[in-house]
């Protein structure tokens, strides 16, 4: 299976994982959300006294033999959807037709 | 509620039936308009204490009562819902009305649509009281997470309503709504009803479309009812529910009359009792509570028996894993760019990102967004997600297992009653082991009700939860039923 649940994360990684979900902690966050993220990977450590050889993942309950769904894919077909101008009155910045952003590609 | 020891300040108000309600608008004798006037001015004078709504969504509802005030005077037909007024968890969304998910990264944000859950209650005649607060983004146990200060507990302002759908079980619980919706994904619907002494509802997963519903983690959000009574929490569960083509996971199954279904005696139905949701960790009122409520289920001719959930103890773990491995992906939305406040003075687009869900997001969502993006990440998918979902599928198999030899199994709702504002907002972990009851049947997809049984020494409302298999809401309705029937005769 790879690599156990270790339960030990250190600042580095807090702060490159923190860095994936673009977001931005501040100084002084860092130590408490170190102590929470150890404390909350501490206690789901103890999923690896389970032996879960061979068990086929669950990612949906439809999936279930008894689940209530039925994956029922729609036709193919082109529907209205949201009206642009109605969409663009809640962004915060907009020419109208788009969304606009500060520049992509720093010099 | 025993007499004795009664917190000194308390906002409990029963409301009226819906039955009770509706026939007195079918008949004209009360207004709809009125009916919901007289909402709004208790909203006006109980809310400041109790911080339950957010918003209210005045011109729509009175403009929806007058309609249905003028079709009870033709003696057009009404919907089963005309003039209820009804309160909506502030994570569906209501077109122009709006809607911040308890998180000030979608302050002044307006949806230029309707959820469908709400659209439908609308169809059926009910009038939209209003937006009720709750955990960020449904991320919590006590409705502490929320950016626009706590709600309070109707029957002890000094105590948490639960959470995160703590605004709409606190609304049912002092009838400033006589029915609301909240979501639940961990036990966010059925845990606030406990701690106020209201019925709420999950129903199977797929049965209410989750369309208009801001999403926390997809594969176990639900939307469902709270009310004061079974019967009304069913009848607003046969209006919700249904397949919607906005909503691919949605069930296409028929869409039963769950109010008739709750009607029918308990007697006959076999009741299973998991000795693991009466082990350690509970509190022993609430065990008292709970026994006696399955005593009343005897009584009422139930065949009660034990089974065995034995991998429970590994439902938290799971859940938080999942869960927090979904919202982490769902939550990537909210940057700036479509909707809600973006930061000022980014000079990059990667700036603009970060600053705006710094100032956006509260402690408790960003934990979580960590969380699951940790678990998610390279090197550490297969120990974490991976094991959390082969976990979840043993989980799901159990109850199947379980449900194979009885029609409902029945649990205390929460270890505790409702515990004081503040007492668990500095340790995460004992938060979430609030939701230790509730998660394994989020993980396994399957219905369940949580209905008044009983109160602590204190006065304090114990929950039961009745859980059923998939899609036999109706069942979880009949037991639920007996155990209420057994509280009124007292």
């Amino acid at each position: 299976m790879g690599i156990a649940m270790t339960a030990r994360v250190t600042v580095e990684e807090v702060e490159r994982v923190a860095e994936l979900a673009h977001l931005e902690l501040k100084p002084e966050e860092t130590p408490a959300m170190l102590r929470d993220l150890n404390a909350i990977l501490d206690y789901v450590a103890q999923l690896n006294e389970l032996d879960t050889k061979g068990v086929t993942p669950l990612a949906q309950v439809s999936e279930l033999r008894d689940g209530a769904g039925v994956c029922v894919l729609r036709a193919d077909v082109v529907q209205p959807s949201l009206d642009r101008a109605a969409v663009m009155q809640q962004a915060p910045e907009t020419d109208g037709v788009f969304f606009k952003v500060p520049k992509v590609i720093e010099r | 509620m025993s007499s004795e020891a009664k917190p000194a300040e308390s906002y409990v108000e029963k409301p009226k039936t819906l039955a009770e309600l509706r026939a007195g608008i079918a008949t004209g004798r009360t207004k709809a308009i009125d009916l919901a006037a007289s909402y709004y001015e208790r909203i006006e004078k109980k809310n400041p204490r109790l911080n339950a709504y957010l918003c209210l969504t005045k011109e729509r509802a009175l403009v929806q009562a007058a309609r249905v005030d003028d079709a009870a005077a033709k003696g057009d037909p009404l919907g089963v819902l005309a003039g209820i007024p009804v309160g909506i968890k502030d994570v569906l969304v209501m077109k122009g009305a709006p809607a911040t998910a308890g998180s000030k990264i979608l302050q002044g944000y307006r949806p230029p649509y309707d959820a469908t859950a709400v659209a439908k209650l609308e169809a059926a005649g009910a009038v939209l009281l209003g937006k009720l607060n709750c955990d960020e983004f449904a991320m919590g146990s006590s409705t502490e997470n929320s950016a626009y200060g706590p709600v309070r507990n109707p029957v002890d302002t000094e105590r948490v309503p639960g959470g995160s759908s703590g605004g709409s079980a606190a609304a049912v619980a002092a009838n400033l709504a006589v029915a609301t919706l909240g979501s639940d994904t961990g036990g966010s619907i059925r845990q606030p009803a406990s701690f106020c002494g209201v019925v709420g509802v999950l129903p199977t997963y797929g049965r209410v479309s989750r369309y208009g519903l801001i999403a926390y983690a997809s594969s176990l959000d639900r939307v469902g009812p709270f009310a004061s009574n079974v019967r009304d929490a069913a009848t607003l569960l046969s209006v919700i529910a249904g397949h919607d083509p906005h909503d691919a996971t949605s069930s296409p199954a028929p869409v039963r009359d769950y109010a008739a279904e709750s009607d029918k005696p308990a007697e006959g139905l076999r009741i299973g009792v998991p000795r693991e949701y009466f082990a350690e960790g509970l509190d022993p009122e609430v065990r008292a509570a709970i026994e006696k409520g399955i005593a009343a289920l005897e009584a009422a001719g139930c065949a009660v028996k034990p089974v065995s959930l034995p991998n429970t103890r590994y439902a938290i773990p799971v859940y938080y894993l999942i869960a927090t491995a979904e919202a982490s992906a769902n939550l990537a939305r909210f940057d700036g760019v479509r909707y809600g406040p973006r930061s000022k003075d980014s000079a990059t687009l990667a700036d603009m990102y970060r600053h705006s869900r710094e100032e956006g997001f509260g402690a408790e969502v960003k934990r979580r967004i960590l969380l699951g993006t940790y678990a998610l990440s390279a090197g550490y998918y297969d120990a974490y997600y991976l094991k959390a979902q082969q976990v979840r599928r043993l989980l799901a198999e159990e109850y199947l297992r379980a449900f194979a030899e009885v029609d409902a199994i029945v649990t205390p709702t929460a270890p505790t009653a409702a515990f004081k504002l503040g007492e668990k907002t500095g340790d995460p972990l004992a938060m979430y082991l609030a939701d230790i009851y509730t998660v394994t049947a989020s993980l396994a997809g399957i219905c369940g009700v949580t209905v008044p049984c009983g109160a602590t020494k204190a006065g304090l409302p114990v929950g039961m939860q009745v859980l059923a298999a998939h899609l036999n809401e109706g069942t979880a309705f009949r037991v639920a039923r007996a155990v209420e029937r057994a509280g009124n005769r007292e």
